[in-house]
């Protein structure tokens, strides 16, 4: 994809003030806190879910190091139910539905379409807030006595429990309605204000996830916030509906929250989807194999997850022929994510690796989804499910989808555009170091979780049987290792805004829009609007040469 | 954030009692503005079904568990009242309608009328509702001082459900399983109904303070149109819940 203005020229001006750019074209406090500017939205977002991930990541280790002993090492049976569900309750609500679409998303979905800003930039600051509301719900929470529910939130423990769940449940409904505002706001944008020449299939893929994503945002999440906020009305009144002793039906409470959170599965996964569509193209140098399939196929996995959400109730009583039909398409949904997987891979060959560290995230992504998505397959069948349903081998195919895959892609993404956003780069060692370092923990700390989940371990109990033990250690040294490559990644990222290195002016020879604009992007993103020409993934404009000079 | 100022699109008002509009600096022209937010509208009405959605589920679910106790509960509440609040919400549909057509032929009293009796209409039937929910509480059906009070374990008695002349029974006077259950939907979605009323008709009295100075006519009538879709939505939700509590089938 080409646009009337070549990349290179617009860094061709050989004197003068460098021209001011969405980072330093204004520097008062409300200039951030108010802005619209959807660039630093985005950067405000980033800041708030890497806290969030953080302290998702501490309560992981402390969990973890609790575990090194069969009795517990660290915390009372309560204190340790509390410390899991706040790790769950940060990690899926405050970091991984907002993280890849509201921070990265927000931040190169405009630039990637050729537009000066999202559709409603007011609704997108909103959006924010509301996240951050959220995350002041969350804390709140804790100091009011914590919330030991599990993320999901289950009924009739939650309705019973002494903790605060009743704020934790607003919480949850503020953030639900942040990511419907961002999926909202994302829909209009991708239809209403892409460039001239800008078609639906010029458009690069992780805008058609991006796109995916947020009709299941606006689709799914109401029902989350309703269910969320009955639970609340039930512990405030009693309506009874979810609680038995008053005639209501627990099971209820799980197919509301499932007809959300499965849906939710895929608004975390579809972005990191796009993501990678994004790294195999431009550090293999080569145009998407698939690109129409890949497309259709974020569609066909946003209609299919809203029929598969009763395989997460096999063992809660349900007719067997629903059990039948959901089996059925959980399997089927593999299809789809299988054409992904294959063109990614079918990208690569052949093509022109280069082993940046976006690109090593992205081939750790793609070995260890192929074992996540594989392991959801073994837990769809239902027979086998009766066996491994609440054990550690959920909780290990689970992470290796959630932390493994997305985390992974939220990793990729924030390499391949740090440069983008604020023109410095790095230290590429070191990026290539805790590559290497997070791949190799995940795994540790996951694999014995599979099999002494198919050995009958439970999720969730703070202590366990001796017999155990090795593979929770096993575990606790992996996550250490983890803990670790993430550690590193937090101070070279943060180092390098310090020591402040010059980006190229187009880091990885990137051609979708968003490496048509000045690096970083100046407060409307392009100087000349836009006219797309060119095909997406067409290098064959790329005049890698002049692209890899360094910034001024 | 019109900083450089030079492509910024103006709608030029119709008449010296109007004013002008801006169109915001991301868009190239009014047209592309408007699409934007009535698709984005949209979309955040379809939000609001799947919330009522839930609700709605619910209801189908426990009326499907519990048939005689929704029959029984549902004669409880004042139908020839729920009916009028049925024709006061359709004519406030009506009349916010005629708002908008008003607002769309730049006809600035009008607009004000007809949006003032589309309030009217909200308030009308918010007293009507108020005085419904004080009546449960004479008939001795509920009592909402204890609305939040603890319930009791032993006996799942619910402390604000207290049917102190036995209405919730039989034909034969055996209590009906879990009375409470019909009048707690009963009030969660009236009450999330009535919210949404009382919402509409804030956004409605904010069209009507833009209207006076002036903001909107044939040009732009964007908002005067997005809050009269979400007046017909409301109209539209209660005219399911009209049937659904008042008149169970």
């Amino acid at each position: 994809m080409s646009t009337n203005v070549p990349a290179v020229d617009l860094h061709a001006a050989p004197t003068g003030e460098r021209p001011k750019n969405y980072l330093n074209c204004t520097t008062s406090f409300m200039s951030w806190a108010g802005t619209l500017d959807h660039k630093r939205i985005g950067l405000m977002y980033l800041v708030g879910v890497s806290i969030a991930f953080l302290c998702g990541g501490v309560f992981a280790l402390l969990v973890r190091i609790h575990l090194w002993e069969p009795h517990g090492m660290l915390f009372s049976n309560s204190g340790y139910n509390q410390l899991f569900t706040l790790h769950g309750a940060f990690m899926v609500f405050l970091f991984v539905i907002p993280a890849i679409p509201a921070s990265l998303g927000n931040m190169v979905l405009p630039l990637m379409l050729g537009a000066k800003d999202v559709a409603l930039p007011r609704l997108n600051l909103l959006s924010f807030y509301l996240w951050v509301g959220g995350a002041a719900f969350a804390t709140y929470s804790i100091a009011a006595g914590g919330f030991d529910t599990g993320w999901t939130f289950y009924t009739p423990y939650s309705l019973y429990t002494n903790k605060a769940v009743v704020s934790i449940g607003l919480g949850i409904f503020l953030l639900g309605f942040s990511s419907i505002f961002t999926g909202l706001n994302f829909i209009v944008t991708t239809h209403k204000l892409r460039a001239p020449g800008m078609t639906w299939f010029r458009m690069p893929l992780f805008i058609w996830a991006l796109y995916a994503t947020a009709i299941l945002q606006v689709l799914a999440t109401p029902v989350l916030g309703i269910t969320v906020l009955l639970v609340a009305f039930e512990r405030l009144y009693h309506i009874g509906i979810f609680d038995p002793r008053l005639g209501g039906d627990p099971v209820l409470f799980e197919h509301f929250f499932w007809f959300y959170s499965h849906p939710a599965v895929y608004i975390m996964v579809l972005p990191a989807f796009g993501i990678i569509s994004e790294m195999v193209s431009v550090h293999s140098r080569k145009p998407l194999f698939g690109y129409k399939l890949i497309a259709f196929s974020s569609l066909a996995i946003a209609v299919i997850s809203f029929l598969v959400w009763g395989h997460h109730m096999f063992t809660s009583g349900q007719s067997t022929y629903a059990m039948f039909a959901f089996s059925f398409l959980t399997f089927f949904v593999a299809i789809p994510t299988a054409i992904k997987q294959f063109s990614w891979v079918a990208t690569v060959w052949k093509g022109s690796i280069a082993l940046n560290s976006p690109m090593l995230y992205t081939l750790a992504f793609l070995i260890i989804f192929a074992i996540g998505g594989l392991t959801g397959i073994i837990l769809g069948a239902l027979n086998v499910d009766i066996h491994l349903h609440d054990t550690y081998f959920v909780v290990a195919h689970f992470h290796y989808v959630m932390m493994g895959s997305i985390a992974l892609a939220f990793f990729a993404g924030l390499h391949h555009w740090w440069p983008k956003m604020f023109g410095i780069m790095y230290n590429e060692t070191l990026a290539k170091i805790a590559a290497v370092t997070i791949f190799i923990g995940f795994n540790a700390t996951f694999v014995p979780q599979f099999i002494m989940g198919s050995q009958g371990m439970p999720r969730r109990y703070a202590t366990y049987v001796p017999e155990y033990a090795p593979y929770h250690q096993a575990s606790t040294i992996g996550a250490i290792i983890l803990g670790s490559g993430v550690a590193l990644m937090v101070f070279y990222l943060l180092a390098s805004l310090f020591t402040g290195k010059k980006a190229m002016v187009n880091q990885w020879g990137g051609v979708t829009l968003d490496w048509h604009t000045p690096t970083p992007p100046p407060l409307e993103n392009f100087e000349t609007p836009p006219v797309v020409t060119h095909e997406v993934y067409d290098y064959s404009t790329l005049d890698v040469e002049t692209t890899r000079t360094p910034l001024r | 954030m019109s900083h450089d100022g030079h492509h910024a699109v103006v709608i030029p008002a119709p008449g010296p009692e109007f004013l002008p509009h801006t169109v915001a600096h991301h868009f190239d022209t009014p047209v592309q503005e408007f699409q934007s937010m009535k698709l984005g509208f949209w979309l955040f009405l379809a939000t609001e079904i799947l919330l009522f959605g839930g609700l709605f589920a619910a209801y189908f679910y426990y009326h499907e568990w519990y048939p005689e106790t929704f029959k029984i509960g549902g004669q409880q509440l004042d139908w020839k009242l729920g009916a009028i609040n049925t024709i006061v919400l359709l004519v406030s549909s009506w009349t916010m309608a005629m708002g908008v057509r008003a607002a769309q032929t730049s006809q600035k009293q009008k607009t004000l009328v007809f949006c003032g009796l589309t309030v009217l209409g909200a308030v009308i039937f918010l007293v009507i509702k108020f005085f419904e929910y004080k009546a449960k509480t004479e008939h001795g059906l509920f009592d909402f001082t204890q609305m939040f009070g603890a319930y009791d374990l032993a006996t799942g008695q619910v402390p604000w459900f207290t049917d102190i002349h036995n209405v919730m029974v039989d034909h034969t006077g055996a209590p009906l399983p879990h009375g409470h259950l019909f009048f707690a939907i009963y009030v969660t979605m009236s009450g999330i109904h009535g919210l949404h009323v009382l919402i509409g008709a804030g956004l409605i009295l904010w069209i009507m303070k833009g209207t006076a100075k002036g903001r909107f006519h044939a040009g732009y009538y964007l908002p005067v149109d997005l809050v009269g879709l979400y007046w017909h939505l409301v109209d539209l939700i209660w005219i399911f819940l009209f049937p659904l509590l008042y008149l169970v089938p």
